[in-house]
């Protein structure tokens, strides 16, 4: 947790109260609490893009549209996973809000694929388990994974119900309006979609469904 | 020979962007391209699937690749992909198993044991380059029934079908779509913002973050006095359609634009009613009235 001073001292100037001090924690982290073949092995997911390489230019957080929203800028992403600061990258946010424009992808001037290293991050966090339970941006992608498993197609009006129903159904009916109006237009259905051979689908795909975590 | 075609619609035209899939067949039948639905066809697997198994994700998008080839056999023929997520799943699996040969030897091997093959030689393609590069946009013009003289249109290409491969058309500055609207007599609007991420499916997940990016581009296209924006995504269309209610209560925006697709435009200038393009299914449809030459005949349509 971050501590701002401006918002524990005291108005007289006689420092902070200390019981206005929640929580102290250690920000800086021991060189030994690192995992140093994070790096590598994530660049390994990625198709052998090579993190080392990178120059810390900053060109992708620049291009980055949701760069602004993020806890850490590409930049930093890039950095701390060749690092090693495992925990801090796949429990970030940054990851979820990339919505693989691939605007630093083309941008880098480098050429490091950074599309591809934040899926391949995605991944490591799904399948470990790292991702907030009910952060919609992961939920959304296992909903839409057991769907395509299940029928070989996605229908959205389910998905879309299935992921307001585990992560915020109070937001169910905030939607439910716009749902109606697109309903209204044949734009939402709720018949699903399925395709003929569904078994030879689903002999093709390695990760059978709910087997992620 | 005349090239065929095969049709890969995706999930998304089966929904929400059922307009596109409407708008598509009706023109390519107007414009005599004969276009062929694979067969069996399953999701792309979209951003969803890359976030969850990669090797999955190229296996689901290698399936559709497999059958359009065990579909056409021997003919010349391209797979055409009108959803951008759909387009550079399609693209982007092809190219990495171009790129990395042992990952094709794995995912052929998984293929073949259900009977499939894939062998590579499919192009994808998207419905703008097939108009544009095929067709021809002097082919387009002379087709036109009623020139929008007047009417100015704000391509909107999204990210995904230039990036981050450009396969015919420039990634920083793209240009096909305002070819396509001159040929149709309307008038391209310069905006700086043409590929710039609407956010995907943030708008229903992080929304917070979803609505801004949608705001920054209508706010745009609107300052530059755009009549009607035309996309090629469902979700970009769906995303800068239906939010806009919800953007301006929340910004206290004015914001009162239409967005059709590229192909709804073309339908329109080409004569096709109403029904036939999907126009029933906008929320707001473009009011084409003051800019038709030929007044009456378009006003009917309308």
């Amino acid at each position: 947790m971050r501590i701002s001073m401006k918002s524990i001292a005291e108005p007289n100037g006689h420092g902070p109260k200390l019981e206005n001090v929640k929580k102290v924690v250690r920000r800086i982290k021991f060189e030994s609490e690192l995992d140093h073949d994070f790096g590598e092995y994530i660049a390994g997911k990625a198709h052998g893009q090579k993190l080392l390489t990178c120059i810390q230019c900053g060109t992708c957080s620049a291009t980055c549209p949701l760069s602004h929203y993020m806890d850490f800028t590409p930049r930093r992403i890039i950095a701390m996973t060749r690092e090693g600061f495992k925990e801090e990258v796949l429990n970030s946010l940054t990851i979820w809000l990339c919505a693989s424009c691939y605007s630093c992808y083309v941008e880098c001037p480098k050429e490091i694929r950074i599309t591809d290293i934040m899926y391949a991050l995605k991944r490591e966090a799904i399948q470990k388990g790292y991702y907030p339970k009910r952060l919609p941006v992961p939920v959304l992608a296992r909903i839409f994974h057991k769907f395509v498993y299940r029928y070989g197609r996605n229908t959205e009006s389910w998905v879309l119900i299935g992921l307001y129903l585990r992560t915020n159904p109070f937001k169910m009916l905030k939607e439910l309006i716009l749902g109606l109006k697109l309903m209204l237009r044949g734009r939402f259905k709720l018949g699903i979609e399925k395709i003929r051979k569904r078994n030879q689908l689903r002999s093709l795909l390695a990760i059978e469904e709910g087997r992620v975590k | 020979m005349k090239k065929k075609y095969i049709y890969y619609p995706g999930c998304s035209l089966r929904s929400t962007g059922i307009a596109y899939d409407e708008s598509i067949r009706a023109v390519f039948e107007k414009l005599n391209i004969a276009l062929e639905e694979l067969e069996d066809w399953n999701c792309c697997g979209a951003t969803s699937y890359f976030s969850v198994d990669e090797g999955d994700a190229f296996a689901l998008a290698s399936r559709n690749l497999a059958l359009a080839e065990q579909q056409m056999g021997n003919e010349d023929f391209d797979i055409v992909a009108p959803c951008s997520a759909c387009y550079l799943v399609l693209l982007k699996t092809k190219k990495i198993l171009e790129e990395n040969k042992d990952l094709y030897a794995q995912i052929n091997l998984k293929l073949q044991k259900v009977n499939l093959n894939y062998e590579g030689k499919v192009k994808v393609r998207h419905p703008i380059d097939v108009l544009v590069n095929d067709f021809g946009l002097d082919n387009l013009a002379k087709q036109v029934k009623f020139p929008l003289k007047g009417f100015k249109v704000a391509s909107y290409y999204g990210c995904q079908i230039v990036r981050p491969y450009s396969m015919f058309d420039d990634m920083y500055n793209p240009t096909t779509l305002d070819r396509i609207v001159k040929a149709l007599g309307a008038d391209p609007v310069d905006w700086p913002l043409k590929t710039r991420c609407c956010g995907g499916s943030l708008t229903g997940t992080i929304q917070e973050a979803g609505l801004r990016m949608n705001r920054f581009l209508l706010q745009k296209a609107q300052e530059e006095g755009a009549n009607v924006i035309i996309t090629c995504c469902p979700l970009c269309q769906h995303n800068l359609e239906c939010y806009q209610e919800r953007i301006n209560k929340q910004f206290r925006e004015e914001i009162n634009i239409p967005v059709i697709y590229f192909t709804q435009l073309i339908g329109i200038a080409l004569g096709l009613s109403s029904k036939e393009l999907g126009l029933n299914r906008l929320f707001k449809k473009p009011s084409l009235k003051r800019f038709a030459v030929q007044k009456g005949e378009v006003a009917n349509a309308w």
